[in-house]
């Protein structure tokens, strides 16, 4: 059927080789789950509890001691832990978007990448929440944000971006993870089907729900997905949102902006991908997955990248002329001092290098990226991926420090210098974050294996076997099958 | 059953006490081609209590079956209605009526401050609800099914197809019906039994 083949006058090639059979994608997916992990799983594995404990101790000590154990101070009340939060909660916003907004625009290719994001994303917002959590000083006290009634008769503010933060956030939370989970169930049936075990059977049993790939359920399952899809869709662009409203919505130059939802949504979709595809790189050499994660994936995602850091690029570029444009002198002193400090003797700011790092990270790094060359190159596009993760911590760190450390009053400037304890509490995260990822991608399905089937030419009823390529009924020896001329 | 550990489904049945008895035929195809015009006779044929199982949605299966749409649109709307109505009714209560706080000078039940609250209540009701809702009406989770009495099936979540016809359905016939599915060249059909305590 000439609708399965690839238009070869605009260059359009096969997505997964032409040759692969539903066996295929199963055996690829599943023996992750039932092989002996590789070394180098381990070797992460040991690393990422060894970071754990960091975040653990780092807790412990901070709500021994309190919050007076960071580098915050006035006039730089949030420092790293609002930068963290910022980060990681954007960091989440790629998986979303794989997983929702490239589903309603039937973005076949999503299919080998988005459980993997979306597990991403869950972790990254269980990084995330930690910091707004710690950072109230009195974390016992985190139950005033909840809509309960406190020992003051007191109710939340709902009139605080904060407030809406926390709805926020937990919304996304809770709707991801049942995004994930179910997207998880079909596959959950293959490794029940598959298992060699009875404690395999049973543990893949109970999280399959006694799925057995009914066209009845099929149906409602379908809608279920769309339905998340479509509600995921504004569900992330709101969250970052409702972040940036945290300083929009105040009156510091530097935050007090309108362009803040828009330039938000776009930096956390960048570095989500950013983090994807670092982790994507990885896993797919150490369990071999490079069949059904191809180049092609990647050099789709380093597009997305392309195109998301040129759009965080205009927004940098519009923030700083609208603050000359405004006329507003506390504003452009901000973008002029705090952060450019470029005058007449050269560098004459206290946070320039922040600034510089974001610029050289976010903007120029992934203008390499017009090259089809360097997206198609596994270390270009791994060198870029880290830089770029590091560019956009930079960032939130330029608009969150940067703008208090100098604000109205010359008297009451300071600087922020971080202490060991931001350190080890950023890192620990790292911990968390490994921790829970590792365990994921070798015990669960990290690849979506019933949808990348349906990416499959063999899953449209119209295909018939033997036209075009070969029959798919010859699942038993595939990879030895002599591939089709092209 | 210990001794049957290694062994899923069938052998470790057999160890139950009580009767066999025929619970429903199975029939496996090979492509989606083939499941789905079978299907299309098999509903043809009047059937009621038969399935489509499959390893992935196939594109045009429930016309192929003659379902109707899903309802679980319904459901979610529902829900995210209430979500919204809840949210409001959540903010107006607690800041407007309970206690009114006036802050930066705007109104204590001020409604544009809510926008973003609400929006996070309704999607975060029509979310559960489409989940749990999907669960529902597809009657999962289920401990046990006689589908899964045949090992064949282990591959219906791997690469083969399957049409089920139950017994409990009005038209089930032991031999006619035998006769329909086989007509329809599946690669295998078995009389998939379960044991009747």
């Amino acid at each position: 059927m000439s609708a399965h083949e690839p238009i070869a006058g605009i260059g359009e090639t096969h997505l997964l080789p032409p040759n692969m059979t539903f066996n295929d994608v199963t055996e690829a997916v599943a023996r992750v789950t039932e092989n002996k992990a590789p070394r180098g799983w381990w070797f992460l594995f040991i690393g990422a509890l060894l970071f754990l404990g960091v975040l653990n101790a780092a807790l412990g000590y901070l709500l021994a001691t309190g919050v007076g154990s960071w580098g915050n101070n006035s006039p730089v009340a949030w420092a790293w832990d609002i930068t963290n939060f910022v980060w990681w909660i954007g960091i989440g916003h790629a998986g979303t978007l794989i997983s929702a907004i490239l589903f309603l625009f039937r973005q076949k290719w999503r299919t080998s990448i988005n459980r993997f994001a979306e597990a991403m994303t869950i972790f990254a917002v269980m990084c995330a929440g930690i910091f707004p959590g710690i950072h109230t000083g009195r974390p016992w006290f985190d139950y005033y944000m909840f809509p309960l009634p406190n020992q003051m008769s007191l109710w939340p503010n709902f009139k605080s971006p904060l407030m809406w933060d926390i709805f926020a956030v937990s919304t996304y939370f809770t709707i991801s993870f049942l995004f994930w989970f179910t997207g998880l169930i079909p596959d959950m049936a293959t490794l029940r089907d598959r298992s060699k075990t009875r404690v395999r059977r049973m543990v893949y049993g109970a999280m399959a729900l006694g799925w057995r790939g009914s066209n009845r359920h099929w149906r409602n399952y379908e809608r279920a997905y769309l339905i998340l899809a479509a509600i995921s869709t504004p569900l992330v662009l709101s969250v970052h949102s409702i972040v940036s409203f945290d300083f929009a919505t105040s009156v510091l130059p530097g935050w007090h902006t309108t362009i803040f939802p828009p330039y938000f949504v776009a930096g956390a979709v960048f570095s989500g991908f950013a983090l994807v595809l670092t982790l994507l790189v990885i896993t797919r050499q150490v369990f071999q997955m490079q069949e059904i994660v191809t180049i092609k994936h990647l050099d789709l995602m380093n597009k997305f990248m392309l195109g998301t850091g040129t759009l965080v690029g205009y927004a940098y570029a519009m923030e700083f002329f609208i603050a000359w444009y405004s006329g507003n002198p506390y504003e452009w002193h901000v973008f002029r001092f705090n952060r450019l400090a470029l005058t007449a003797e050269g560098f004459d700011g206290t946070m320039w290098w922040a600034y510089w790092a974001m610029i050289s990270c976010n903007v120029l790094v992934p203008q390499i990226f017009w090259f089809k060359r360097m997206r198609t190159s596994i270390p270009v596009m791994f060198v870029a991926s880290i830089l770029i993760n590091i560019g956009m911590w930079f960032e939130r760190f330029v608009i969150i420090v940067t703008s208090l450390h100098r604000d109205f009053l010359p008297s009451s400037w300071g600087y922020f210098s971080p202490t060991l304890m931001d350190i080890l509490l950023y890192l620990g995260t790292f911990g968390l974050f490994f921790t829970c990822f590792l365990l994921f991608i070798r015990w669960m399905p990290m690849i979506a294996i019933a949808e990348v089937k349906m990416a499959l030419p063999a899953a449209d009823p119209h295909w018939v076997p033997g036209h075009g390529d070969e029959g798919e009924d010859q699942d038993h020896a595939p990879a030895t099958e002599p591939a089709p001329a092209e | 059953m210990s001794e049957d550990e290694n062994t899923p489904d069938s052998p470790e049945d057999e160890a139950l006490d009580g009767e066999k008895a025929p619970a429903l035929y199975l029939a496996e195809f090979d492509t989606t081609h083939d499941v789905l015009h079978a299907a299309e006779k098999v509903r043809d044929a009047g059937f009621e209590k038969w399935d489509v199982h499959t390893p992935f949605p196939v594109h045009g299966m429930d016309a192929a079956m003659g379902l109707s749409d899903s309802k679980l649109g319904l459901l979610v709307f529902a829900a995210g209605a209430v979500g919204l109505v809840g949210g409001f009714a959540m903010m107006m209560g607690m800041n407007g009526i309970d206690y009114p706080i006036i802050i930066a000078g705007k109104p204590a039940e001020s409604l544009p401050s809510m926008i973003p609250i609400l929006f996070e209540t309704t999607v975060l009701l029509s979310g559960i609800t489409a989940v749990f809702g999907m669960l529902a009406l597809n009657g999962l989770p289920r401990h046990h099914h006689p589908v899964f009495y045949s090992t064949r099936f282990e591959r219906g979540s791997d690469d083969k197809f399957f049409i089920s016809i139950e017994v409990g359905d009005p038209k089930f016939d032991l031999e006619k019906t035998r006769e329909l599915l086989a007509s329809l060249h599946p690669t295998h059909l078995e009389l998939v039994e379960e044991t009747v305590p």
